[in-house]
């Protein structure tokens, strides 16, 4: 045996085990022990059943997010920021201990998360029906260039916001196209954090930037 | 079968958070953590004990078994809380664990109130000078301070999913190993001026403790 992968797509989570000789086993991972087994195995630095393991939490998390009542086109993004405090907090997992309540607690806790930042944006934000009529067309032709230049002082500004540690991240690993070796050794910050970190700053940007004047 | 998510978002994120994956030990279970800290706050109290005068202690203590039952409620909430905020930094324990502290809390609370009204009845006990209760408030931050920056520290290592909770609850523990460490050294009957005293410094740590703490550990997802 020399891994795992997951079919999660489909509704349940599947896994599987790689055979030595290249071919899968495959399974449903309706059991709490499949997951387990997953998660010890991750903790060892199986990277392979690591990434079986949280595509085979997508499902799980899915569902979980949504009785929590996140609305259907935010689900995508709880589910993702599951995914990044499963990275973070697989050390607290105890194998010994059944893994789907760890698991669903996070989905539960995320998806609150989620819940409250958007009941706290409603209530600072409105709509300005006015302003999206007023807002200027796209440019074209010789107004590219300038489109192109306002786009990334807009980018620059939105990466000035972001938090120091995700800020970090993009300067190093984005702009300077920096190894996650030297950003590590610059940083003082492991790989697995940058890569958290760089993660929720693309995020971070795409939403800003979707909302900005040429989306 | 479920609506078919934005697989590609997720594969992505998948792989860089599996690209490079290092082994990592699992942590001690929460009670075990809860000993290690603990360990700390009796090397604290060591070397206040250094300065304590024993024969004074055991005199107070045994004349006023309401001192002892004030002590033993503060260790008790000291150790409880930060026993419940190792077990709810941990995902998947109930939340219930924060009521853990809330028994030895009330001890500890009620034979202070009882240790203040006995004194206040025997009526020859003059009120403590202001700058007594000053120097206690000053002892119980400055031993609470320490102890609940290594208690965060050991709880941030864990995946706190309530921040605030759990930091409160450390700063529960911090406030109570301290007033424990300030009774070494001042084994006093309480009057109320130095049960007020003891109260605000105790409030101002929690309260303290659960912002600074709640702050860090947001902070520290990203």
């Amino acid at each position: 045996m020399s891994g795992a992968v997951a079919q999660p797509w489909s509704g349940v989570a599947w896994a599987g085990v790689v055979r030595a000789d290249g071919g899968v086993q495959t399974r449903k991972m309706t059991e709490d022990a499949g997951f387990s087994a997953l998660m010890a195995a991750s903790q060892g630095g199986d990277a392979r059943a690591y990434q079986a393991l949280l595509r085979a939490c997508v499902p799980v998390a899915s569902a979980t997010i949504r009785r929590q009542g996140v609305a259907s086109d935010r689900v995508d993004d709880v589910v993702q920021e599951v995914l990044l405090t499963i990275h973070r907090a697989r050390v607290t997992y105890d194998p010994a201990r059944p893994f789907l309540p760890w698991l669903r607690a996070i989905a539960q806790r995320r998806a609150v998360d989620a819940l409250r930042s958007y009941g706290r944006t409603s209530a600072r934000e409105v709509a300005d029906e006015d302003a999206y009529l007023n807002h200027p067309a796209a440019a074209s032709g010789a107004d590219e260039e300038l489109g192109r230049s306002d786009q990334a002082r807009l980018l620059a500004a939105a990466i000035a916001t972001l938090p120091p540690g995700q800020r970090e991240a993009v300067e190093l690993l984005a702009l300077r196209e920096r190894s996650l070796e030297e950003a590590a050794g610059v940083t003082g910050r492991t790989k697995g954090a940058l890569k958290v970190n760089l993660h929720r700053a693309i995020q971070a940007l795409r939403e800003r930037m979707s909302d900005g004047p040429d989306a | 079968m479920g609506r078919m998510p934005d697989g590609a978002r997720y594969f992505a994120l998948i792989d860089q958070l599996a690209v490079g994956l290092q082994p990592v030990r699992p942590l001690a279970s929460p009670w075990r953590r809860t000993v290690v800290w603990c360990g700390a706050v009796v090397w604290v109290a060591g070397m206040f004990a250094l300065f304590a005068d024993f024969g004074a202690l055991g005199h107070r203590l045994a004349a006023a078994p309401d001192m002892w039952a004030s002590f033993a409620g503060a260790l008790l909430t000291s150790v409880c809380a930060a026993g419940a905020a190792f077990t709810t930094s941990v995902p998947g324990r109930s939340a219930w664990w924060a009521l853990l502290p809330v028994p030895p809390l009330l001890l500890w609370l009620g034979a202070s109130t009882a240790g203040c009204l006995r004194v206040q009845g025997i009526g020859w006990t003059a009120p403590e000078p202001p700058m007594h209760a000053m120097a206690c408030i000053y002892v119980i931050v400055m031993v609470a301070v320490p102890l609940a920056s290594l208690l965060m520290w050991q709880i941030m290592r864990a995946c706190p999913l309530r921040p605030a909770l759990t930091a409160t609850l450390a700063g529960l523990a911090s406030a109570g190993a301290a007033a424990v460490v300030l009774t070494l050294i001042h084994p006093f009957d309480a009057t109320y001026t130095d049960l007020l005293a003891h109260l605000a410094a105790v409030l101002v740590v929690v309260f303290g403790v659960s912002m600074a703490g709640a702050r860090a550990m947001r902070q520290g997802r990203d």
